[in-house]
């Protein structure tokens, strides 16, 4: 039947000629790429030494934003842990006591807020769902660790240090 | 013999020992690092500075190994299998000439344990003595998976035995001797092998690939089709051996291909610098220019197993005894004419 595209090929397979079927000019060619590698300069990045440079939006560990006079923003709503795909957040909210007004924003914030590093996908939709600006995904890689256990990150490594430090 | 012969003698021996162990060691650490380049990568880089202490890590690794020996396994023949394969990648070393007679004062001292005047037949024999090793530890596994590793080595080495011993007579033919000691002084000045024999060489060296176990020839240990062949079963340092002969066997093999067809310890110039340095100093340079040959082709062998795949089982039937066997008979053939003609 006619092709109706036009782009039809009739392939045959073609008999091998006799420098093909000798093999050795093919291993020669073959040896002589690998060779041209061979004085190529890696291409490895070194990582713990080095590290290759990230683009403006990647997402890396998250960190606990505070306002401009040092206090935590988040105020334990929880709209990160429900926009979470992955349900990796987890938090207990308490009630902000008189004379802590340095230390958090609103009257209700996380006493314990934690993300499991092994259960996130770095989507970033924390960051979109939160209404306070309190989460970014503006950190490192996350490190390697042997226990499982030591990847549920609470507030003492995500917290970002006091603006007087 | 006096007893200083022998004392020298003995010291020869644990030297050549030492060396091949030493470089089979660090052959590991170069078929890494020089696999690495080839890939564009780095390699092994964290132990030491370069890596060049990982031979060290990967051996005590290997000692520190849980050793398990299969439930149905033949005790005995599993520990005899990798044993036998190390003892004889290392006998092959005792009749390769390493240099030319070293005089200290009135005493000649030979740089070649023996030179047995059958030296080639001698090589021959160890090297098929080699595949017991394979065989033995393959089958006393209990395990398909090895015997099919073992029974492709062992028809394998029997298939290009045959065309590596063809491709040797027509050498034979032209030296004259089986001498490896002898050949190795023929070759003074210009006269390498190669230059007369340069098929032989050709088939010898695509046997000794096949005899090594190299790739493209490395199907007794194919991963895709047999999961480690003949060493599926071994653990601890049972499998360092196995792996540790592999790689002497290819320095013993190298150091065979460069006595036989490139010269030996022979570079040119040789007389004059020999003349201008003394009779210690003189030969030892020769065998660094061995050694040098040995390792270059220690280098060939890694760089063709990172360029080219593996033979499927036929076509590596097909090119050893519908190719290699009649090329190697041709080559007989017309050597022997040419000798004739030019007698």
């Amino acid at each position: 039947m006619e092709s109706l595209s036009n782009k039809k090929k009739q392939l045959t397979v073609k008999p091998l000629n006799f420098w093909e079927r000798a093999y050795l000019p093919a291993i020669v060619s073959g040896l002589g790429i690998t060779m041209k590698h061979f004085f190529k300069k890696p291409v490895t990045i070194q990582y713990p030494e080095q590290k290759r440079e990230f683009s403006e939006n990647y997402r890396g560990m998250h960190s606990l934003k505070r306002d401009e006079n040092g206090a935590e923003r988040c105020t334990a709503c929880g709209l990160c842990a429900l926009s979470c795909p992955a349900e990796a957040i987890t938090m207990q909210a308490a009630e902000r006591q008189k004379g802590e007004e340095n230390l958090y924003r609103e009257e209700k914030y996380a006493a314990v807020y934690e993300i499991n590093m092994l259960r996130c996908i770095f989507c970033g939709l924390c960051e979109e769902a939160c209404p306070k600006e309190a989460i970014y995904l503006d950190g490192d890689i996350v490190p390697s660790d042997y226990l499982r256990k030591d990847f549920i990150y609470g507030k003492d490594k995500l917290v970002e240090a006091p603006l007087n430090q | 013999m006096e007893l200083a012969d022998i004392a020298i003698k003995f010291g020869l021996i644990i030297i050549i020992f030492a060396i091949s162990l030493v470089v089979a060691m660090y052959s590991t650490y170069a078929e890494r690092k020089i696999a690495a380049f080839f890939q564009d990568r780095v390699g092994p880089n964290r132990a030491g500075p370069w890596g060049i202490l990982q031979p060290m890590a990967d051996g005590a690794k290997m000692f520190m190994k849980e050793e398990i020996i299969p439930t149905n396994a033949t005790p005995f023949l599993f520990i005899v299998g990798p044993s036998l394969a190390i003892l004889t990648a290392c006998i092959g070393s005792a009749v390769i000439p390493w240099g030319q007679n070293l005089v200290i004062g009135d005493k000649v001292i030979p740089l070649q344990v023996t030179d047995i005047n059958v030296g080639i037949l001698y090589i021959f024999g160890v090297v098929s003595l080699g595949v017991y090793g394979v065989m033995i530890g393959g089958w006393a596994s209990n395990n398909k998976y090895s015997l099919l590793g073992a029974i492709r080595a062992a028809s394998q080495n029997i298939s290009y035995e045959i065309s590596m011993g063809l491709s040797i007579i027509a050498l034979l033919m032209v030296t004259g001797t089986l001498s490896l000691g002898e050949i190795a002084q023929q070759q003074h000045g210009w006269h390498w092998n190669v230059l007369y024999q340069p098929v032989g060489f050709l088939l010898f060296m695509i046997c000794a690939f096949a005899e090594t176990n190299r790739t493209p020839f490395d199907l007794p240990e194919c991963e895709t089709e047999l999961v480690g062949g003949y060493h599926t079963e071994y653990s601890s340092m049972k499998l360092g051996f196995y792996l540790f002969a592999e790689y002497i066997n290819m320095f013993i093999s190298s150091a065979v291909m460069a006595t036989l067809y490139w010269g030996g310890y022979n570079y040119p110039g040789m007389d004059w610098v020999t003349a201008h340095v003394g009779p210690v100093i003189g030969p030892l340079i020769g065998t660094g220019v061995f050694f040098a040959k040995i390792f270059a082709f220690i280098f060939f062998f890694m760089w063709v197993r990172w360029t080219i795949p593996r033979f499927r089982y036929d076509q590596l039937m097909d090119l050893g005894w519908k190719i290699l066997i009649p090329l190697a008979i041709a080559n007989i053939v017309i050597t022997g004419i040419v000798i004739t003609f030019l007698n």
